[in-house]
């Protein structure tokens, strides 16, 4: 019996028109392709990507060269050297984040004591170089200054859960 | 229940802790039983080397019958009683302790270098709630400058005390102290000024949050990121157990490794922070050669095969007598091996490695290992000592430490020295005598003693025959003689005073009549291993007799000779007279320097550079004053392309064909020669020899010892340490004021002071302590390195 019914099947191309059936219903059902990169998917607050180093209002960088980040960092992606700047205060002098190794865990913004390394919404990057994978504290001060107003957003909506 | 079989049964009493039985001392703490016993109970202000103080109150106990917690640090263990560690009550006020503690202790752990070990920080952990109750405002106070190798936080302190009892009771001076009370209790030094002790550095280690913390270290690197390697410190004779820390194969910073035999658990700032000068300018990275005046970086090849060319050309034209070898006392036991093979193998004899000695009189006599005579341990069970020409607080900074302790504890501890040096306990007696008058003055003690008539050598008994003896010298024989265990030493001072072999004599001579032990305090980290790995122009490994006897270092460098091979050597630092070394190495044909550094005046000497790691970038062995072996292995990355000496020898001795240089490994090294030294004695009694007559004359007499900080070439570079005050006043020209007004000078004057050919302008201080006639102008600085002879006449004119 089953093997007749397999032969009607596949005398009349019954999967076919199975199938024919669902691209005809999705031929007149609304689109859902996102036209990337002119139109972009949302993203949630708490989305974990290029990362950033922050300041305060008065243009002073946060870290304080605390190290935690490099230790809790699980893909050993963060190098960071230190000494006391002129002031007295205690600063990083090379902070490097390898992006080939990080894994984007989000551990390092979890562990800074004083919200300064951050993962943003930016996904968008690329490195055509050599060596482009590192980013230096120059550049992910800059990434800070760039988007402060979003990351500072995205901490005050995710604060009540901190 | 665990008997102690250190405890005599007539002193023990049995108590219980946590339902276990132990065996205690009486009298002893309930801390110091639990400690022993594996039992921890949390603590800030109890040391163990400290005395007990009992105000953090962090170690509270509940004892049974006892309606309160008692603190375990200052409560005696009675027999019978019941101690819990862990109960409702204990752990209650040790809790409660703990958010007092914290109420003014600010929570900036992520800034503070102590943050990853801190004692406080640990046990917060453990006893400290998770949420602060304290709304107020906490206390802040101010930072205070207390030197250079020195940080403070003071906000984070919590008052234990430890800092100031340590600087009390071990470094002997009350340096620091506390004001006001209650919040209001500070620690500082009341006045702002550096801290002066030469173990100034172990408040660090005592300090149980970040209040003190190490300046040169400051904010460079996190507890956790750094690797931990035992190995020696390369300073003085103690070889005080260390661990070296490093970050990606660099040396961040240095802190003691205890061993109760060596160094306890303390460390001398000298050995602490000298890493500083392991990464100078100076730092030699690639070999290098001079080619027609220039130098140029090139590979080893071509180095070892200029250094091998060089010599060749000098020892087939002028012979293997115009070689001379110079190596550093601070250089490993197989590197010393090495060199010294290197030289016999290629003929040459002259080479030593006391470059501070003058008289070398009596050396075919000198025992095979001179040394400290007795363990270092055995210093602290002393009834009387005689320490011959040591500012030994300085010199040996730990041996200075163990003195002290035996002088605490009732010993009568002498000085004869040219400075009436500082010491921080009661000296019995002491007597100060330039050091032209140190032999007589010796021999006045001598001459105290009846039986001392028909000692020693004929130039003794004279010596002793024509002195008479004051007060202080006969107070001195006294005690010695009536002491139990009585040590004579002789230190730095007296080892580079161009009567050494006169002073050696008579100190035995004391020894002998007074039945006490005579000892010698070596200069450098590895004096003793050189004597051993015959590192002399008149002996071999092990003491074995050589045959030709070849130039010592002082006629060496006198001498002129053709070529030179300097291992580790700063000639107008590390020398007796630097003005001759200087002169020599400049005017020889041929100049090799194996260092790790190369200052501008090795730079304008030498031929070739060949790049050496220090003791932190190979393995070695060094043999301490009491005779011990201690080995290490390198714990550091090598700079560039410098390679440990050991190596570098090693080639050289392939390069020249000579048998003995195949081995693989300093252990190989080491073991050959361990078993040459099997019969090396800790006894230093030599045969009586001939005796030097010098004779120092001169209306004034430069005193010349060394400077703590200008000991060798590393500590020279040490910049935070150079920036103390032990390295400030190094390179002062110090007079007393009746010398002053003879020389019709002031404080602040500025005078030129020479010695032969070689002068220097410097500013007159005035400095009571030292003696009439005489000038204290130490070696191993840079004023110095343009001075002749360490100890001599010398005359000074003002400008």
């Amino acid at each position: 019996m089953e093997g007749f019914n397999n032969f009607l099947k596949s005398l009349f191309l019954w999967e076919l028109l199975k199938g024919m059936r669902l691209t005809g219903s999705r031929l007149f059902a609304r689109k859902i392709t996102v036209q990337y990169p002119e139109e972009k998917t949302p993203q949630s607050n708490r989305f974990r990507g290029l990362h950033a180093l922050r300041r305060y209002p008065n243009g002073e960088e946060r870290c304080i060269a605390c190290k935690l980040c490099e230790a809790v960092c699980p893909a050993l992606a963060i190098t960071i050297e230190a000494e006391e700047r002129e002031d007295g205060t205690r600063r990083t002098t090379r902070y490097d984040i390898d992006l080939f190794k990080c894994i984007y865990c989000g551990f390092c913004e979890e562990s800074c004591p004083v919200d300064s390394i951050v993962e943003t919404r930016v996904y968008e990057y690329a490195f055509e170089n050599r060596g482009e994978n590192i980013m230096t504290k120059d550049m992910l001060l800059a990434v800070g200054d760039r988007h402060e107003q979003q990351i500072a957003a995205d901490r005050q909506q995710d604060a009540r859960f901190r | 229940m665990s008997a102690r079989p250190d405890i005599p049964a007539d002193n023990a009493v049995n108590i219980e802790i946590d339902g276990q039985t132990y065996q205690a001392r009486k009298g002893a703490m309930i801390i110091e039983v639990a400690d022993a016993a594996g039992i921890s109970i949390p603590r800030f202000c109890y040391h163990k080397k400290l005395s007990v103080a009992a105000n953090c109150r962090m170690c509270m106990v509940e004892v049974e019958n006892v309606p309160k917690p008692l603190p375990a640090c200052a409560t005696p263990v009675a027999d019978g009683m019941k101690i819990f560690t862990k109960s409702a009550i204990a752990t209650g006020g040790q809790k409660a302790v703990m958010e007092f503690l914290l109420i003014n202790h600010p929570l900036d752990c992520p800034i503070c270098d102590q943050g990853g070990e801190c004692e406080l920080q640990d046990l917060a952990l453990g006893y400290g709630r998770d949420v602060s109750r304290f709304a107020e405002s906490k206390r802040v106070v101010k930072d205070k400058y207390i030197g250079p190798l020195i940080a403070t936080d003071m906000t984070r302190c919590i008052h234990c005390t430890r800092c100031i009892r340590m600087l009390r009771e071990v470094a002997g001076k009350m340096e620091l102290g506390a004001t006001g009370r209650g919040e209001n209790m500070e620690i500082g030094t009341y006045i702002e000024k550096s801290l002066e002790s030469e173990l100034s550095g172990n408040v660090i280690d005592v300090c149980p949050v970040g209040a003190l913390t190490s300046r040169p270290f400051r904010f460079k690197a996190r507890a956790w990121e750094l690797q931990q390697h035992a190995t020696i410190a390369p300073h003085d004779a103690v070889g005080s157990n260390i661990f070296v820390h490093t970050r990606r194969g660099q040396v961040m910073r240095v802190v003691p490794r205890e061993n109760e035999d060596v160094n306890e658990v303390w460390l001398s700032d000298r050995d602490r922070f000298s890493y500083e000068g392991l990464y100078s300018d100076d730092r030699v990275s690639t070999p290098m050669i001079k080619v027609d005046g220039n130098w140029q970086d090139t590979d080893w090849e071509t180095a070892l095969q200029a250094t091998v060319d060089g010599l060749k050309k000098t020892l087939d034209a002028r012979g293997a007598d115009q070689v001379g070898m110079l190596v550093s006392p601070t250089a490993t036991l197989e590197e010393m091996s090495l060199i010294q093979a290197l030289a016999r193998g290629i003929g040459v004899s002259n080479i030593d490695h006391r470059l501070r000695q003058s008289d070398f009189t009596d050396q075919q006599q000198a025992p095979m290992m001179p040394s400290l005579g007795l363990p270092l341990a055995a210093i602290e069970t002393l009834d009387a000592a005689l320490v011959i020409g040591s500012n030994i607080r300085k010199d040996q900074p730990i041996i200075g430490h163990r003195l002290r302790k035996a002088a605490v504890a009732g010993a009568k501890v002498m000085f004869v020295n040219p400075v009436d040096y500082e010491f921080l306990f009661d000296v019995h007696a002491k007597a100060i005598a330039a050091p032209a008058q140190l032999a007589a003055t010796l021999a006045g003690i001598a001459a105290c003693y009846p039986d001392a008539a028909g000692k020693g050598s004929d130039a003794v008994k004279t010596a002793i025959g024509n002195a008479s003896s004051d007060e202080n010298q006969r107070k001195i024989a006294a005690a010695l003689k009536d002491a139990d265990k009585a040590m004579v030493v002789l230190g730095n001072v007296a080892t580079s005073h161009p009567q050494y072999s006169l002073l050696r004599a008579l100190a035995q001579v004391i020894a002998d009549c007074s039945g006490a032990t005579l000892g010698l305090l070596p200069e450098a980290a590895n004096t003793v291993g050189g004597w051993l790995a015959g590192v002399l122009p008149h002996r071999g490994p092990a003491g074995t007799s050589v045959e030709t006897v070849g130039l010592n270092a002082s006629d060496m460098l006198s001498a002129r000779l053709a070529a030179y091979v300097l291992f580790n050597v700063e000639p107008a630092n590390d020398c007796f007279d630097a003005a001759a070394a200087s002169a020599a190495v400049e005017a020889a044909d041929f100049v090799v320097s194996i260092s790790p550094f190369a200052s501008d005046a090795t730079r304008a000497f030498a031929d070739v550079l060949l790049p050496i790691g220090p003791f932190t970038e190979t393995s070695g062995t060094f043999v301490n004053a009491e005779g011990r072996w201690q080995g290490f292995a390198g714990v550091a990355s090598p700079v560039g392309d410098s390679r440990p000496g050991w190596k570098v020898l090693r080639v050289l001795g392939n390069q020249f064909d000579l048998d003995g240089f195949a081995q693989t490994g300093t252990e190989e090294i080491r073991d050959a020669l361990r078993a040459q030294c099997a019969s090396a004695a800790l006894d230093n009694r030599q045969a009586d020899g001939p005796v030097a007559d010098a004779v120092l004359a001169g209306e004034l007499e430069r005193i010349g010892d060394v400077a703590i900080l200008s000991s060798d070439s590393l500590v020279r570079r040490a910049q935070s340490l150079q920036a103390s005050p032990d390295g400030q006043v190094a390179g002062l020209l110090r007079i007393n004021s009746s010398t002053a007004d003879s020389a019709g000078v002031r404080e602040g004057y500025r005078v030129r002071v020479s010695q032969g050919d070689a002068n220097v302008d410097m500013d007159v201080s005035i400095d009571e302590r030292v003696t009439d006639g005489c000038v204290w102008l130490q070696s191993g600085t840079t004023a110095s390195a343009s001075l002749g002879a360490a100890f001599g006449p010398l005359t000074m004119e003002r400008v």
